[in-house]
């Protein structure tokens, strides 16, 4: 199944990009947030590969981050300070949360590759304002990469870049429409591993395993009882363990569930808005998506739109229930979580809370999901 | 046991009269048929001037840490933020300011005065959320404006830029449309304009009254400077406090010229760098027992003055004041963009390098023996990269000691565990622990 490779990439991360630099002989930054406009690299033939944690304990930041800042950040850094990327020629990071600028300041202080660019992406996406001095910092960060490079891009450059993300994502979001179906051909950890694995691929080479994937899906069948459909929603995810516990709670008890579709920054609200096309400027094109994108909460002001997005997304999907996730100390989604909570109880949708560290309690989740899901089954009795 | 003279400052009681007044007129702004905006002590304060002289402002941050200081007060404020559903770990001010709204009481007596619109400022990523949320609390009706500032570093950290600017200033002329159609009132250029100069001459003469503090010996502590940097924070743009700072500037030369001590015993100088917890000042005393006086920090220079740092010479100066006052709407909200955007609190946001550097340069230029952090778990933004400001500055040959606390919560601070920590430090800088009746007070 084409679906496995996903999969493989996921956990051999770095034996991927090592491997591609050594075949292209072309360079690789690290990205720490979704704000990066990969379009811009691949129009430079760089490779942007999403830093993501390990999910495991380590002991290595406590020098360097106060450990009141999110386990998320920490993870990172500690990929960072334990060598994990040495191979990168470069880092980056588009002003978001200050919890994940830490991870960055700190690898730059570090674990320096020589190139680092910090792109203050506005805060305020919903003013007039944003696009005009994001063009700006998109004119610095070229000259950037041209530093780094050594080359210099064109419109229809820029275009090739734009082409490329605009495909991954489009291909995500058919694979995502397979979910909708009252028993879908695809699990929430298989979904998962495959929106991950765009981080940390060429688009180029996910793209043709996700078509494959796309085929494969209109006529697989899942020999599984796909029980309650859930939402997750909530700050950075790649929790595998967690969905993956989720997705066999009925094989051991009475009542279970699947991930039909989830509002993170590791999946729809990094691949759901496209670049608009044809353009005549390409550059406006893409500053002009990652100030429209579905924003991270920290960007989410004057109005609260993602909660638009979030209900959009769980009568789309169908969900009987969301499970509201939330890094513990990453305030943007802190600050959002009571406000989130609230509108989907008044949209009807049953809400669970839980908070995640940097390693997942699989067996207290357990018997907390599960009771949850009880409740959802004691509604459904009810009427 | 005193070394130098010391003696009260003259104006302590004008600056209690003025910060009295500030929070009453906020309360009793209806009663004038004036108007009431909420917004962090960070927001550019000058521009609602110009919708009269009849309105007034509550800063977030300042009336946080006055519910603090009242420990009872901020527990009930605490606890009505979390039973709402806030996590604990956010920002101490907001769950404070939020509690304050929803038990619907006011710090200083009486109801919480809910305010007309909410005008602010981003940099912290709390920012702009808390005013939403605030907004959210007051029934929803509360409009917003929040002006960003996260447009990068500013010279001679990163080159300047004029889209930076221009984006800040940007925003600051159409929230003066913003302004004029949620308040219904026409907008007077010549008040801004006065109140952009206001802004600007007290940031400014607020650095130049912390330069004083180079003399040894200092003629303020930092307990002092918590009650006298606030006006910076309740709101810049007031003439009032642009000409308090100017007096007291007079006053503090004064001392420096008499030779009068902030603490008469002072044999060691010694910095923090962020919020202390509020609740707890007379830590500062007990150390000023020793014979240690803390001549300031980051956060207070930083925060209500406005520095150039020069890498060259490894210094911070106060920011001249620009060559002419501003003529227009767009002069001054460029201006003032410009003005803040050079903001020594701003800088550190981008890398706790720049933050080193203005640090080491205040621990070289103000004689500091010694440094204290404090890991604020109640202030995500200052407390950004302190873990690495503390490996800078002891790479840089400073002594560095830390403490975990919160400014705003004072479930997070450990009073006795810190005191230890504190001798300690001082005894390992030859200071002698004081034999005094005082210190077994301090420590009950």
């Amino acid at each position: 199944m084409a679906i496995e490779k996903f999969q493989e990439w996921y956990e051999n991360r770095h034996e991927y990009q090592m491997d591609w630099k050594k075949r292209t002989g072309n360079k690789i930054v690290g990205y720490f947030c979704t704000y990066v406009p990969e379009e811009i690299f691949y129009a430079f033939d760089v490779l942007p590969v999403r830093i993501l944690g390990s999910h495991q304990m380590q002991d290595v930041t406590e020098p360097h981050l106060f450990g009141m800042f999110c386990p998320f950040c920490r993870d990172v850094l500690a990929q960072g300070l334990k060598g994990k990327y040495d191979y990168l020629d470069g880092i980056m990071i588009a002003q978001s949360c200050i919890q994940l600028r830490q991870a960055y300041t700190s690898w730059e202080i570090n674990k320096n590759p020589g190139w680092s660019h910090y792109l203050p992406m506005p805060n305020h996406v919903q003013s007039p304002r944003a696009l005009p001095f994001l063009l700006g910092e998109y004119e610095i960060l070229i000259k950037k990469l041209e530093d780094l490079t050594g080359k210099k891009i064109t419109d229809s450059d820029l275009q090739r870049g734009i082409e490329i993300m605009n495909n991954a994502r489009r291909v995500m979001k058919d694979i995502y429409e397979f979910r909708k179906q009252d028993s879908p051909p695809i699990t929430g950890v298989e979904c998962m591993y495959m929106a991950c694995a765009q981080f940390f691929t060429d688009a180029r080479e996910w793209l043709p395993v996700a078509e494959e994937v796309k085929k494969e899906l209109q006529t697989r069948k899942l020999d599984r009882d796909p029980g309650k459909r859930l939402l997750l929603v909530g700050s950075e995810n790649d929790e595998i363990e967690f969905i993956k516990m989720v997705e066999t709670l009925g094989e051991r008890e009475s009542v279970g569930a699947t991930v039909v579709v989830e509002e993170h920054c590791t999946t729809t609200r990094y691949f759901w808005d496209e670049v608009e096309q044809p353009s005549s400027d390409p550059l406006t094109a893409i500053a002009e998506r990652y100030i429209a994108r579905v924003p991270c909460p920290a960007k989410d002001w004057p109005e609260r739109t993602r909660l638009k997005q979030i209900s959009k997304l769980a009568k789309d999907f169908n969900v009987d229930g969301a499970i509201v996730i939330q890094q513990k100390f990453c305030d943007p989604h802190e600050t959002d979580i009571p406000f989130v909570r609230k509108h989907l109880e008044d949209n009807e949708i049953p809400t669970y809370f839980l908070e995640f560290d940097v390693t997942t309690p699989a067996g207290p989740f357990a018997i907390r999901v599960e009771a949850f899901l009880e409740t959802l089954e004691a509604e459904a009795d009810l009427f | 046991m005193s070394t130098y003279p010391t003696e009260p400052l003259k104006c302590w009681n004008k600056a209690k009269e003025l910060r009295e007044n500030f929070y009453a007129d906020y309360a009793a702004a209806k009663e004038r048929g004036g108007l009431r905006w909420m917004g962090s002590a960070w927001a550019f304060d000058a521009v609602p001037r110009g919708l009269g002289k009849d309105v007034y402002t509550i800063t977030g941050e300042p009336y946080a840490a006055s519910c603090a200081f009242n420990r009872p007060v901020s527990a009930e404020f605490l606890k009505a933020s979390e039973n709402y559903g806030f996590a604990r770990d956010l920002c101490s001010y907001m769950r404070n300011y939020w509690g304050s709204i929803l038990v619907n009481k006011y710090a200083f007596g009486g109801e919480y005065p809910k305010p007309d619109f909410a005008w602010t400022q981003h940099i912290c990523c709390s920012h702009g959320k808390w005013y939403q949320n605030a907004c959210e609390l007051e029934g929803g009706d509360v409009p917003l404006y929040v002006v960003d500032v996260g447009a990068g570093a500013y010279p001679p950290f990163e080159p300047i830029y004029e889209h930076r600017v221009k984006y800040v200033a940007d925003q600051l002329l159409d929230g003066i449309e913003w302004l004029e159609k949620v308040t219904g009132r026409t907008f007077d250029d010549e008040l801004f304009l006065e109140a952009a100069w206001n802004d600007i001459r007290s940031t400014n003469k607020w650095a130049e009254i912390c330069m004083l503090n180079r003399t040894v010996p200092a003629p303020l502590d930092e307990k002092s400077i918590y009650a006298l940097y606030v006006f910076g924070t309740l709101e810049k743009s007031s003439g009032a406090f642009a000409d308090f700072y100017d007096e007291l500037y007079d006053e503090v030369k004064d001392r420096v010229d008499r030779g009068i001590a902030a603490v008469g015993n002072e044999k060691l100088r010694w910095m923090s760098d962020t919020q202390p917890p509020w609740g707890f000042l007379n830590t500062y005393r007990y150390i000023e027992l020793w014979g240690a006086v803390s001549i300031g920090s980051i956060y207070t220079y930083g925060l209500t003055g406005m520095w150039l740092y020069d890498d060259k010479t490894r210094d911070l100066r106060p920011r001249p004041l620009p060559d002419k006052k501003p003529g227009t709407r767009e002069e001054a909200c460029t201006m003032l963009a410009d003005w803040h955007l050079s903001k020594p609190e701003y800088q550190h946001f981008y890398s706790p390098r720049y933050k080193i550097d203005m640090m080491d340069a205040i621990a070289r230029n103000w004689k500091v023996d010694g440094i204290i952090l404090h890991y604020n778990r109640g202030c995500e933004g200052l407390s950004i990269g302190i873990a690495e400001t503390r490996l800078g500055l002891i790479e840089k040959g400073h002594k560095v000691m830390t403490y975990e606390g919160n400014m705003g919560d004072e479930r997070e601070f450990d009073e006795s565990a810190t005191l230890n920590r504190i001798e300690i430090f001082l005894e390992t800088m030859g200071l002698q622990k004081p034999v005094m009746g005082h210190e077994e007070t301090l420590r009950q």
